[in-house]
Protein backbone atom coordinates (compact mmCIF):
# COMPACT_ATOMS: atom_id res chain seq x y z
CA UNK A 1 0.00 0.00 0.00
CA UNK A 2 1.88 3.04 -1.27
CA UNK A 3 0.45 6.48 -1.89
CA UNK A 4 0.87 7.05 -5.64
CA UNK A 5 2.89 10.02 -6.91
CA UNK A 6 4.27 11.04 -3.54
CA UNK A 7 7.53 12.92 -3.96
CA UNK A 8 10.20 13.01 -1.27
CA UNK A 9 12.64 15.87 -1.09
CA UNK A 10 15.24 16.68 1.53
CA UNK A 11 14.99 19.95 3.42
CA UNK A 12 16.78 21.74 6.23
CA UNK A 13 14.23 21.37 8.98
CA UNK A 14 11.68 18.71 9.88
CA UNK A 15 8.38 20.59 10.35
CA UNK A 16 8.88 22.99 7.44
CA UNK A 17 10.16 20.14 5.26
CA UNK A 18 7.13 17.96 6.04
CA UNK A 19 4.85 20.91 5.26
CA UNK A 20 6.45 21.47 1.85
CA UNK A 21 6.26 17.78 0.90
CA UNK A 22 2.65 17.45 2.07
CA UNK A 23 1.41 20.61 0.33
CA UNK A 24 3.15 19.65 -2.89
CA UNK A 25 1.18 16.44 -2.90
CA UNK A 26 -1.99 18.55 -2.94
CA UNK A 27 -0.74 20.75 -5.75
CA UNK A 28 0.68 23.68 -3.79
CA UNK A 29 4.39 24.15 -4.44
CA UNK A 30 6.16 26.40 -1.96
CA UNK A 31 9.78 26.71 -0.91
CA UNK A 32 10.88 25.78 2.60
CA UNK A 33 11.82 29.38 3.50
CA UNK A 34 8.36 30.54 2.37
CA UNK A 35 6.66 27.87 4.48
CA UNK A 36 8.77 28.78 7.49
CA UNK A 37 8.04 32.48 7.12
CA UNK A 38 4.30 32.25 6.50
CA UNK A 39 4.06 29.75 9.35
CA UNK A 40 5.89 32.22 11.62
CA UNK A 41 8.41 29.64 12.77
CA UNK A 42 11.15 31.91 14.08
CA UNK A 43 11.39 32.46 17.83
CA UNK A 44 13.68 32.41 20.84
CA UNK A 45 13.20 31.24 24.39
CA UNK A 46 15.51 30.22 27.20
CA UNK A 47 13.88 28.40 30.11
CA UNK A 48 16.42 27.59 32.80
CA UNK A 49 13.78 25.91 34.95
CA UNK A 50 12.53 23.55 32.26
CA UNK A 51 15.18 20.88 32.27
CA UNK A 52 15.43 18.09 29.74
CA UNK A 53 17.94 15.45 30.80
CA UNK A 54 19.11 17.85 33.48
CA UNK A 55 19.94 20.71 31.12
CA UNK A 56 17.96 23.98 30.75
CA UNK A 57 15.78 24.31 27.66
CA UNK A 58 16.58 26.71 24.84
CA UNK A 59 14.61 26.95 21.63
CA UNK A 60 15.13 28.96 18.46
CA UNK A 61 11.77 28.19 16.91
CA UNK A 62 8.10 28.31 17.83
CA UNK A 63 6.50 25.28 19.46
CA UNK A 64 5.95 22.06 17.45
CA UNK A 65 2.92 21.90 15.18
CA UNK A 66 2.50 25.65 14.96
CA UNK A 67 4.15 26.17 11.59
CA UNK A 68 2.02 23.63 9.74
CA UNK A 69 -1.23 24.83 11.29
CA UNK A 70 -0.62 28.55 10.76
CA UNK A 71 0.64 27.95 7.25
CA UNK A 72 -2.46 26.00 6.26
CA UNK A 73 -4.80 28.50 7.96
CA UNK A 74 -3.24 31.34 6.02
CA UNK A 75 -3.29 29.55 2.67
CA UNK A 76 -6.84 28.25 3.04
CA UNK A 77 -5.74 24.62 3.21
CA UNK A 78 -8.15 22.37 5.13
CA UNK A 79 -6.33 20.01 7.46
CA UNK A 80 -7.07 17.07 9.69
CA UNK A 81 -5.20 16.75 13.01
CA UNK A 82 -5.68 13.97 15.52
CA UNK A 83 -4.03 12.51 18.63
CA UNK A 84 -4.70 9.04 19.99
CA UNK A 85 -5.05 7.34 23.33
CA UNK A 86 -3.52 4.05 22.29
CA UNK A 87 -0.88 2.77 19.90
CA UNK A 88 -3.44 0.45 18.34
CA UNK A 89 -5.85 3.31 17.58
CA UNK A 90 -3.06 5.49 16.21
CA UNK A 91 -1.63 2.84 13.92
CA UNK A 92 -5.10 1.82 12.70
CA UNK A 93 -5.87 5.44 11.81
CA UNK A 94 -2.58 5.66 9.93
CA UNK A 95 -3.37 2.54 7.90
CA UNK A 96 -6.81 3.91 7.06
CA UNK A 97 -5.31 7.21 5.96
CA UNK A 98 -2.81 5.44 3.71
CA UNK A 99 -5.60 3.30 2.28
CA UNK A 100 -7.35 6.54 1.27
CA UNK A 101 -4.26 7.44 -0.71
CA UNK A 102 -3.16 10.18 1.69
CA UNK A 103 0.39 10.63 2.99
CA UNK A 104 0.36 11.47 6.70
CA UNK A 105 2.54 13.87 8.66
CA UNK A 106 3.23 12.95 12.25
CA UNK A 107 5.15 13.77 15.41
CA UNK A 108 7.87 11.34 16.36
CA UNK A 109 10.64 10.63 18.83
CA UNK A 110 14.08 10.37 17.20
CA UNK A 111 15.20 7.69 19.67
CA UNK A 112 13.41 4.89 17.79
CA UNK A 113 14.32 5.96 14.26
CA UNK A 114 16.65 3.15 13.32
CA UNK A 115 17.69 4.86 10.07
CA UNK A 116 19.36 7.74 11.92
CA UNK A 117 23.06 7.61 12.89
CA UNK A 118 23.27 6.41 16.52
CA UNK A 119 24.76 9.68 17.78
CA UNK A 120 21.49 11.51 17.04
CA UNK A 121 19.22 9.13 18.87
CA UNK A 122 18.30 10.89 22.09
CA UNK A 123 14.83 11.08 23.62
CA UNK A 124 13.78 14.07 21.55
CA UNK A 125 10.08 13.93 20.79
CA UNK A 126 9.35 16.95 18.63
CA UNK A 127 10.52 15.52 15.31
CA UNK A 128 8.21 15.45 12.27
CA UNK A 129 8.10 12.99 9.40
CA UNK A 130 5.72 11.65 6.72
CA UNK A 131 4.58 8.08 6.22
CA UNK A 132 3.53 7.45 2.64
CA UNK A 133 3.18 3.69 2.43
CA UNK A 134 3.22 0.29 4.05
CA UNK A 135 4.68 -2.98 2.83
CA UNK A 136 4.29 -6.04 4.98
CA UNK A 137 5.35 -5.05 8.47
CA UNK A 138 7.30 -2.00 7.35
CA UNK A 139 6.26 1.58 6.82
CA UNK A 140 7.68 3.75 4.08
CA UNK A 141 8.99 6.97 5.58
CA UNK A 142 9.73 10.34 4.04
CA UNK A 143 11.80 12.06 6.69
CA UNK A 144 12.69 15.51 5.33
CA UNK A 145 16.07 15.58 7.04
CA UNK A 146 17.14 12.43 5.16
CA UNK A 147 18.45 12.43 1.59
CA UNK A 148 16.27 9.54 0.48
CA UNK A 149 13.18 7.73 1.71
CA UNK A 150 13.67 5.15 4.47
CA UNK A 151 11.78 2.33 6.13
CA UNK A 152 10.74 1.68 9.69
CA UNK A 153 9.27 -1.45 11.27
CA UNK A 154 5.71 -1.10 12.53
CA UNK A 155 7.03 -1.74 16.05
CA UNK A 156 9.57 1.09 15.89
CA UNK A 157 7.11 3.52 14.34
CA UNK A 158 4.55 2.82 17.06
CA UNK A 159 7.20 3.39 19.74
CA UNK A 160 8.35 6.59 18.03
CA UNK A 161 4.79 7.96 17.75
CA UNK A 162 3.86 7.14 21.34
CA UNK A 163 7.15 7.86 23.10
CA UNK A 164 7.06 9.22 26.63
CA UNK A 165 8.86 12.24 28.00
CA UNK A 166 8.26 15.91 27.40
CA UNK A 167 6.55 16.65 25.08
CA UNK A 168 4.55 13.45 24.45
CA UNK A 169 3.69 13.04 20.77
CA UNK A 170 0.56 10.94 21.61
CA UNK A 171 0.53 9.62 18.06
CA UNK A 172 -0.31 13.04 16.68
CA UNK A 173 -1.01 12.83 12.98
CA UNK A 174 -1.87 15.60 10.52
CA UNK A 175 -2.48 16.01 6.80
CA UNK A 176 -4.14 18.35 4.32
CA UNK A 177 -7.60 17.36 3.22
CA UNK A 178 -8.25 20.00 0.55
CA UNK A 179 -6.13 22.76 -0.90
CA UNK A 180 -6.84 25.61 -3.30
CA UNK A 181 -5.25 25.28 -6.74
CA UNK A 182 -3.37 28.51 -6.22
CA UNK A 183 -2.68 30.76 -3.32
CA UNK A 184 -1.97 34.46 -3.29
CA UNK A 185 0.99 34.79 -0.98
CA UNK A 186 0.96 38.52 -0.26
CA UNK A 187 -1.42 38.44 2.68
CA UNK A 188 -0.03 35.24 4.24
CA UNK A 189 3.49 36.65 4.00
CA UNK A 190 2.59 39.89 5.71
CA UNK A 191 0.57 38.14 8.39
CA UNK A 192 3.40 35.69 9.00
CA UNK A 193 5.95 38.48 9.33
CA UNK A 194 3.81 40.51 11.70
CA UNK A 195 3.27 37.42 13.81
CA UNK A 196 6.99 36.72 14.12
CA UNK A 197 7.60 40.36 15.02
CA UNK A 198 4.96 40.00 17.70
CA UNK A 199 6.58 36.84 19.10
CA UNK A 200 10.03 38.40 19.16
CA UNK A 201 9.10 41.85 20.45
CA UNK A 202 6.08 41.73 22.73
CA UNK A 203 6.40 39.04 25.44
CA UNK A 204 6.73 40.93 28.73
CA UNK A 205 8.63 38.10 30.39
CA UNK A 206 12.41 38.18 30.11
CA UNK A 207 12.89 34.66 28.78
CA UNK A 208 11.16 35.09 25.42
CA UNK A 209 11.96 36.87 22.17
CA UNK A 210 14.85 39.33 21.90
CA UNK A 211 14.75 39.73 25.69
CA UNK A 212 15.34 36.00 26.02
CA UNK A 213 18.59 36.28 24.10
CA UNK A 214 19.86 38.91 26.54
CA UNK A 215 18.54 36.82 29.44
CA UNK A 216 20.54 33.83 28.23
CA UNK A 217 23.60 36.05 27.83
CA UNK A 218 23.34 37.12 31.46
CA UNK A 219 22.88 33.53 32.60
CA UNK A 220 25.92 32.36 30.66
CA UNK A 221 28.00 35.02 32.38
CA UNK A 222 26.98 33.48 35.70
CA UNK A 223 27.95 29.91 34.77
CA UNK A 224 31.55 30.11 36.08
CA UNK A 225 30.22 31.51 39.37
CA UNK A 226 27.36 29.05 39.83
CA UNK A 227 28.39 25.81 38.15
CA UNK A 228 31.39 23.49 38.15
CA UNK A 229 33.31 23.17 34.90
CA UNK A 230 31.60 19.93 33.91
CA UNK A 231 28.10 21.38 34.26
CA UNK A 232 29.01 24.71 32.69
CA UNK A 233 30.42 22.89 29.66
CA UNK A 234 27.30 20.72 29.42
CA UNK A 235 24.90 23.66 29.61
CA UNK A 236 26.85 25.66 27.04
CA UNK A 237 27.14 22.64 24.75
CA UNK A 238 23.41 22.12 24.87
CA UNK A 239 22.75 25.67 23.68
CA UNK A 240 24.94 25.05 20.64
CA UNK A 241 23.16 21.78 19.92
CA UNK A 242 19.77 23.51 19.99
CA UNK A 243 21.19 26.27 17.81
CA UNK A 244 22.45 23.86 15.23
CA UNK A 245 19.26 21.80 15.42
CA UNK A 246 19.09 19.96 12.18
CA UNK A 247 19.86 22.14 9.24
CA UNK A 248 20.06 25.61 10.62
CA UNK A 249 23.76 25.95 9.95
CA UNK A 250 24.48 26.91 13.52
CA UNK A 251 22.37 30.02 13.25
CA UNK A 252 19.21 28.93 15.02
CA UNK A 253 16.98 29.27 11.95
CA UNK A 254 18.13 32.81 11.22
CA UNK A 255 19.53 31.91 7.79
CA UNK A 256 16.28 30.14 6.90
CA UNK A 257 14.37 33.28 7.87
CA UNK A 258 16.73 35.52 5.90
CA UNK A 259 16.11 33.34 2.85
CA UNK A 260 12.37 33.82 3.42
CA UNK A 261 12.69 37.61 3.69
CA UNK A 262 14.65 37.68 0.45
CA UNK A 263 12.17 35.52 -1.43
CA UNK A 264 9.22 37.50 -0.04
CA UNK A 265 10.96 40.77 -0.83
CA UNK A 266 11.54 39.71 -4.43
CA UNK A 267 8.00 38.44 -4.83
CA UNK A 268 6.39 41.54 -3.33
CA UNK A 269 9.01 43.90 -4.73
CA UNK A 270 9.57 45.27 -1.28
CA UNK A 271 12.89 46.91 -0.37
CA UNK A 272 12.28 46.76 3.37
CA UNK A 273 12.17 42.97 3.20
CA UNK A 274 15.28 42.78 1.04
CA UNK A 275 17.20 45.04 3.41
CA UNK A 276 16.13 43.14 6.49
CA UNK A 277 17.08 39.89 4.76
CA UNK A 278 20.64 41.15 4.58
CA UNK A 279 20.52 42.28 8.18
CA UNK A 280 19.21 38.87 9.22
CA UNK A 281 22.03 37.13 7.36
CA UNK A 282 24.53 39.18 9.35
CA UNK A 283 22.77 38.24 12.57
CA UNK A 284 22.89 34.57 11.52
CA UNK A 285 26.64 34.92 11.09
CA UNK A 286 26.88 36.44 14.57
CA UNK A 287 25.04 33.46 16.02
CA UNK A 288 27.46 31.20 14.22
CA UNK A 289 30.40 33.06 15.65
CA UNK A 290 28.90 32.67 19.08
CA UNK A 291 28.51 28.91 18.53
CA UNK A 292 32.10 28.65 17.33
CA UNK A 293 33.47 30.57 20.32
CA UNK A 294 31.27 28.66 22.74
CA UNK A 295 32.49 25.37 21.31
CA UNK A 296 36.07 26.52 21.92
CA UNK A 297 35.19 27.18 25.56
CA UNK A 298 33.58 23.74 25.78
CA UNK A 299 36.67 22.14 24.27
CA UNK A 300 38.89 23.74 26.88
CA UNK A 301 36.43 22.78 29.61
CA UNK A 302 37.53 25.96 31.28
CA UNK A 303 35.57 28.14 33.62
CA UNK A 304 37.60 31.06 32.42
CA UNK A 305 35.40 33.94 33.45
CA UNK A 306 36.64 36.09 30.63
CA UNK A 307 35.45 33.72 27.95
CA UNK A 308 32.01 33.31 29.56
CA UNK A 309 31.83 37.06 29.96
CA UNK A 310 32.63 37.59 26.30
CA UNK A 311 30.13 34.95 25.23
CA UNK A 312 27.44 36.71 27.23
CA UNK A 313 28.37 40.03 25.59
CA UNK A 314 28.03 38.48 22.14
CA UNK A 315 24.46 37.53 22.99
CA UNK A 316 23.66 40.99 24.34
CA UNK A 317 24.71 42.41 21.01
CA UNK A 318 22.68 39.86 19.06
CA UNK A 319 19.68 40.70 21.25
CA UNK A 320 19.94 44.38 20.32
CA UNK A 321 20.35 43.60 16.63
CA UNK A 322 17.30 41.31 16.59
CA UNK A 323 15.24 43.91 18.44
CA UNK A 324 16.14 46.56 15.86
CA UNK A 325 15.45 44.23 12.96
CA UNK A 326 12.01 43.21 14.13
CA UNK A 327 11.05 46.78 14.99
CA UNK A 328 11.84 47.77 11.42
CA UNK A 329 10.19 44.67 9.98
CA UNK A 330 6.90 45.17 11.78
CA UNK A 331 6.30 48.28 9.70
CA UNK A 332 5.63 46.07 6.66
CA UNK A 333 2.36 46.74 4.88
CA UNK B 1 27.00 31.86 5.68
CA UNK B 2 28.52 31.99 2.23
CA UNK B 3 28.35 29.02 -0.09
CA UNK B 4 32.14 28.61 -0.04
CA UNK B 5 32.16 28.57 3.78
CA UNK B 6 30.00 25.48 4.14
CA UNK B 7 31.75 23.09 6.53
CA UNK B 8 32.20 19.42 5.66
CA UNK B 9 33.52 18.13 8.97
CA UNK B 10 32.88 14.43 9.47
CA UNK B 11 31.10 13.60 12.66
CA UNK B 12 33.20 10.89 14.31
CA UNK B 13 31.70 9.98 17.66
CA UNK B 14 33.19 7.20 19.77
CA UNK B 15 35.22 6.16 16.76
CA UNK B 16 32.22 5.77 14.44
CA UNK B 17 31.19 7.95 11.54
CA UNK B 18 27.88 9.53 12.45
CA UNK B 19 27.87 12.01 9.60
CA UNK B 20 24.57 12.89 8.03
CA UNK B 21 24.19 15.13 5.01
CA UNK B 22 22.09 18.12 5.96
CA UNK B 23 20.54 20.85 3.86
CA UNK B 24 21.39 24.42 4.88
CA UNK B 25 20.68 27.90 3.49
CA UNK B 26 23.66 29.87 2.22
CA UNK B 27 24.36 33.00 0.21
CA UNK B 28 25.95 33.13 -3.22
CA UNK B 29 28.57 35.70 -4.23
CA UNK B 30 25.83 38.16 -5.17
CA UNK B 31 24.08 37.75 -1.82
CA UNK B 32 21.16 35.71 -3.14
CA UNK B 33 20.08 32.67 -1.16
CA UNK B 34 20.61 29.09 -2.22
CA UNK B 35 20.59 25.77 -0.45
CA UNK B 36 23.66 23.59 0.01
CA UNK B 37 24.54 20.43 1.88
CA UNK B 38 26.92 19.94 4.78
CA UNK B 39 28.03 16.70 6.40
CA UNK B 40 28.90 18.45 9.63
CA UNK B 41 30.48 21.34 11.49
CA UNK B 42 33.31 20.88 13.96
CA UNK B 43 31.65 23.10 16.58
CA UNK B 44 28.53 20.99 16.67
CA UNK B 45 30.46 17.72 16.31
CA UNK B 46 32.44 18.62 19.39
CA UNK B 47 29.49 19.39 21.65
CA UNK B 48 27.60 16.32 20.48
CA UNK B 49 30.65 14.21 21.23
CA UNK B 50 30.85 15.77 24.69
CA UNK B 51 27.17 15.04 25.28
CA UNK B 52 27.88 11.36 24.57
CA UNK B 53 30.96 11.39 26.80
CA UNK B 54 28.71 12.69 29.54
CA UNK B 55 26.23 9.87 28.95
CA UNK B 56 29.05 7.31 29.19
CA UNK B 57 30.40 8.92 32.35
CA UNK B 58 26.96 8.79 33.97
CA UNK B 59 26.49 5.15 33.01
CA UNK B 60 29.91 4.23 34.44
CA UNK B 61 29.26 6.19 37.61
CA UNK B 62 25.85 4.56 38.08
CA UNK B 63 27.31 1.08 37.50
CA UNK B 64 29.83 1.72 40.27
CA UNK B 65 27.09 2.76 42.65
CA UNK B 66 25.00 -0.30 41.75
CA UNK B 67 27.97 -2.57 42.43
CA UNK B 68 28.51 -0.76 45.71
CA UNK B 69 24.97 -1.66 46.71
CA UNK B 70 23.71 1.92 46.80
CA UNK B 71 21.59 2.11 43.64
CA UNK B 72 19.31 -0.46 42.03
CA UNK B 73 19.66 -2.07 38.58
CA UNK B 74 16.78 0.18 37.51
CA UNK B 75 19.06 3.19 37.98
CA UNK B 76 21.63 1.60 35.69
CA UNK B 77 19.25 0.65 32.90
CA UNK B 78 17.60 4.05 33.11
CA UNK B 79 20.95 5.70 32.28
CA UNK B 80 21.77 3.05 29.68
CA UNK B 81 18.53 3.87 27.87
CA UNK B 82 19.24 7.62 28.02
CA UNK B 83 16.22 8.23 30.20
CA UNK B 84 15.74 10.48 33.19
CA UNK B 85 13.19 10.02 35.98
CA UNK B 86 10.53 11.96 34.05
CA UNK B 87 10.83 9.80 30.98
CA UNK B 88 11.03 6.50 32.85
CA UNK B 89 8.03 7.40 35.02
CA UNK B 90 6.10 8.11 31.81
CA UNK B 91 6.96 4.70 30.39
CA UNK B 92 6.11 2.67 33.47
CA UNK B 93 3.06 4.77 34.25
CA UNK B 94 4.07 5.58 37.81
CA UNK B 95 4.57 8.73 39.89
CA UNK B 96 8.04 10.26 39.71
CA UNK B 97 8.57 9.90 43.44
CA UNK B 98 7.74 6.18 43.19
CA UNK B 99 10.31 5.69 40.47
CA UNK B 100 12.82 7.68 42.53
CA UNK B 101 12.31 5.26 45.40
CA UNK B 102 12.87 2.30 43.07
CA UNK B 103 16.30 3.67 42.14
CA UNK B 104 17.53 2.79 45.64
CA UNK B 105 18.97 -0.71 46.13
CA UNK B 106 17.16 -1.09 49.47
CA UNK B 107 13.74 -0.61 47.87
CA UNK B 108 14.52 -2.70 44.80
CA UNK B 109 14.58 -5.91 46.87
CA UNK B 110 10.89 -5.42 47.72
CA UNK B 111 9.70 -4.84 44.16
CA UNK B 112 6.77 -7.01 43.09
CA UNK B 113 7.13 -9.41 40.17
CA UNK B 114 4.68 -7.37 38.13
CA UNK B 115 6.67 -4.17 38.69
CA UNK B 116 9.88 -5.98 37.80
CA UNK B 117 8.28 -7.20 34.59
CA UNK B 118 7.06 -3.68 33.80
CA UNK B 119 10.52 -2.14 34.13
CA UNK B 120 12.10 -5.04 32.25
CA UNK B 121 9.75 -4.54 29.29
CA UNK B 122 10.55 -0.84 29.12
CA UNK B 123 14.27 -1.63 29.14
CA UNK B 124 13.88 -4.42 26.59
CA UNK B 125 15.42 -7.07 28.88
CA UNK B 126 14.08 -10.06 30.84
CA UNK B 127 12.96 -9.67 34.46
CA UNK B 128 15.69 -12.16 35.41
CA UNK B 129 18.40 -10.01 33.86
CA UNK B 130 17.07 -6.98 35.72
CA UNK B 131 16.81 -8.80 39.04
CA UNK B 132 20.28 -10.32 38.93
CA UNK B 133 22.17 -7.33 37.51
CA UNK B 134 25.14 -6.82 37.58
CA UNK B 135 25.54 -10.59 37.75
CA UNK B 136 24.81 -12.12 34.35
Amino acid sequence: MIVPNFKHQQYAHCESGVSVNLLRHYGLELSEPMVFGIGAGLFFAHLPFVKVNGVPGTTFRIFPGYIFKRLCDRLGVKIHRESFRSEAAGMKALDETLAQGRPAGMLSSVYYLSYLPPAFRFHFNAHNLIVYGKEGNEYLVSDPIMETVTRLSAEDLAKARFAKGFPEPKGKMYYPVAAPKQADLRDPIIKGIKQTCWFMLTPPMPMFGYKGIKYLGKHIQQYPHKLDSRKATLYLGNIIRMQEEIGTGGAGFRFLYAAFLQEAGTLLQNDLLLEQSQAMTKIGDQWRNFAYSAARTCKDRSTNRVSYSELGDMLMEISDKEKTLFERLKKIR
Amino acid sequence: MKKDEVPQDKRIIKGEDNSIKKVIYVTREDGSYDSATSIGWEAENLVLSQAWDEVDAKIADTLQRVEAGELSPIAYFMEKNLMDINILAGYVGKWKWTVKRHLKASNFKNLSDSDLALYATVFNITPETLKQFPKI
